[in-house]
């Protein structure tokens, strides 16, 4: 049975997916998603203990040995991953219940839940593969179930959203099946592991060339790095919340775990940071994306959208780490992977609880709010902070290993350009707490009560992470640390 | 050179005739049709590199020594049913905003949403 943990990883979602049909009773399908979820969160703990005990996993599917069978391969990088992912959806899918009764029609509930699980087990199918043609395959679960989940919100525009996230979507993923293809044909394997054996060989042409730039620019878009970002804000803002929580979590995690992947175990550090000068362009797309972002995310009187521009102004602090190529660098990128995903599913879900009792995630509804919604805006406060990177939080453990990676380097002025950046968050964090905290409640709104415990208890366990990990950060550290040394090569 | 290569060059004609159709046209139906160019412009690269110059399918049977790869051709396969599946998806999309917006020409849309905000 431990045997066969990272095929069951991904397969328990997959094939849980389409039983919810037969219990169609929304209750009952709740539960069991939850039960599922849970497992796979369970099964992600014992794997990242297996690999940190015993070294990497490779599971061959069906008894096939790689490279001509699919193998599942699960290493600390892919472990830390796993975890993120089940344990977010764990906790988000805890408040699914209360929050899609309010958003999403009441005969499309088990509907919302198949696509739910699928995204997931798309996800944690792309992250324990070693396999590039099963990644594309998985790309597409995650992304099409994706597409279907932000198509469920309540206002119209969620359609028109879903349909130009799913035009640019699939871009993205057919660029990189072209790029697959293009890898096959040189070397006539697809596992990863093979791969990476024997692309060296072929390094200096023009097809392997072409792979790698159709790879990057597909996995950009499917990150949403700027400039390539454009379907983001609107897909996040007019997604159900409890969508948003979950994809603005994990979606972005997941595109960013595959850059690392490919540029990393696929197509070999020495190669990917001298085909291109990849270093240049991810550096300065980085820094733009954070400041272009983050001024946009200060201009919102929509919050989701507020916060939507913020996931791209992280997602450039990602890029700006993963830019640096060294193992500290990559250990801020990956650490920041971490934290980002316990703030903006935080920040998220907190949101759900306001639209849940006033219906609305204007800036303008949020008046006074502070008294009303005590418990659910000072969770939105945390968060807040969190974000900036003030000291106790999680954001400021990765941001400080961020600013030492390109100290380390000599590179001053960028760690100047990061702090400037999180000064832009200052901005928009207060826009949120000055109209809460400061100004009368509009008349028009009348009382508003607490949100529900079934909305708390899942925020502020995510908040309560968040202090958690900013304080004592063993155990994120010790597993970035180690992800990211054995990607160099080093040896822990 | 050129000319022995040809479906190559079919494969970046029909990728670059799809590419441009999502991007310059603003109806929406239009649009799914250049995604499904394009989308097919893959296959058929994928078909090619699969194709051993007078080999045959892989089936055993006597005088028979050259085969083409069929791995290539089974990818595809897969990547055509996700190809299907995006094109209803798509499609769904469409009628759905149709309903709702009563029209599918991107601008209009637009037009629409600027208004109600």
């Amino acid at each position: 049975m431990l045997a066969h943990l990272p095929i069951l990883q991904v397969i328990v979602p997959l094939l849980a997916a389409p039983f919810c049909l037969i219990l169609r009773r929304a209750l009952l399908v709740w539960l069991f998603a939850l039960i599922v979820s849970g497992s796979a969160f369970l099964i992600s703990i014992t794997l990242l203990q297996q690999v940190l005990a015993s070294g990497t996993i490779s599971y061959d599917l069906g008894g096939w040995s790689p490279p001509w069978g699919i193998e599942y391969r699960i290493d600390k990088l892919s472990a830390y991953l796993l975890l993120i992912i089940s344990a977010i959806s764990t906790v988000v899918l805890l408040a699914a219940r209360i929050s899609i009764q309010k958003e999403i029609p009441a005969d499309r509930h088990t509907l919302f839940y198949i696509l739910y699980l699928l995204s997931l087990a798309g996800m944690l199918g792309i992250i324990a593969t070693g396999d590039i043609f099963n990644v594309f395959v998985f790309l597409e679960i995650s992304s099409l179930s994706a597409y279907s989940l932000i198509a469920l919100g309540k206002d119209r525009r969620a359609l028109w959203a879903s349909y130009q996230y799913l035009i640019m979507g699939t871009i993205g993923a057919t660029f990189i099946l072209i790029s697959i293809g293009l890898m096959y044909q040189m070397t006539g394997t697809l596992n990863m592991e093979d791969l990476s054996r024997r692309l060296p060989e072929v390094a200096q042409t023009r097809t392997l060339f072409a792979a790698f730039a159709f790879f990057i620019v597909g996995v950009c878009l499917k990150l949403a790095m700027f400039p390539l970002h454009l379907w983001l804000p609107n897909a996040y803002s007019y997604a159900p919340s409890i969508v948003t929580a979950f994809l603005a979590a994990t979606a972005t995690k997941v595109a960013i775990y595959l850059l690392i992947r490919f540029t990393f175990s696929v197509f070999g550090i020495s190669f990917s940071f001298t085909a291109l000068p990849l270093q240049t362009i991810f550096l300065l797309l980085g820094l733009l994306g954070i400041f272009v972002a983050s001024t946009a995310a200060i201009y919102q009187e929509n919050v989701k959208h507020l916060f939507a521009y913020s996931s791209i102004a992280q997602i450039g602090y990602m890029i700006v780490g993963y830019s640096i190529g060294t193992t500290t660098g990559l250990m801020a990128t990956l650490l920041h992977l971490f934290n980002h995903a316990l703030m903006k599913s935080a920040l998220f879900l907190a949101l759900g609880a306001v639209i849940y009792r006033i219906g609305s995630a204007q800036l303008s509804a949020f008046q006074g709010l502070g008294r009303q919604m005590p418990f659910t805006m000072a969770a939105i406060v945390v968060g807040g902070l969190s974000l900036i990177g003030v000291p106790l939080t999680v954001g400021f453990v990765s941001k400080w290993y961020l600013i030492l990676a390109t100290i380390e380097n000599g590179w001053w002025p960028v760690a100047v350009l990061i702090l400037l950046g999180s000064l832009l968050a200052i901005v928009y964090v207060w826009r949120i707490v000055e109209t809460a905290y400061f100004k009368e409640p509009a008349a028009s709104i009348g009382q508003v009560k607490e949100a529900p415990l079934a909305f708390l208890v899942p925020v502020w366990v995510l908040v309560a992470a968040n202090i958690y990990f900013g304080i004592d950060t063993r155990l994120s550290i010790q597993v970035a640390q180690a992800a990211s040394q054995s990607l160099f090569g080093v040896a822990p | 050179m050129i000319l022995g290569l040809y479906n190559y060059w079919i494969v970046i004609v029909l990728m670059m005739i799809g590419f441009y159709i999502m991007i310059a046209h603003g109806n929406l139906i239009k649009k799914i049709i250049g995604l499904n160019i394009f989308q097919t412009s893959v296959f058929i690269f994928y078909i090619t590199i699969g194709k051993v110059d007078g080999g045959t399918a892989p089936i055993l049977a006597d005088g028979i020594t050259r085969y083409s790869n069929p791995l290539p051709h089974v990818l595809i396969l897969t990547a055509i049913v996700v190809g299907i599946a995006t094109t209803a998806l798509a499609l769904a999309l469409a009628v759905r905003i149709k309903e709702v917006y009563g029209s599918v020409e991107e601008s209009e849309i637009q037009e629409k949403d600027n208004q109600k905000c």
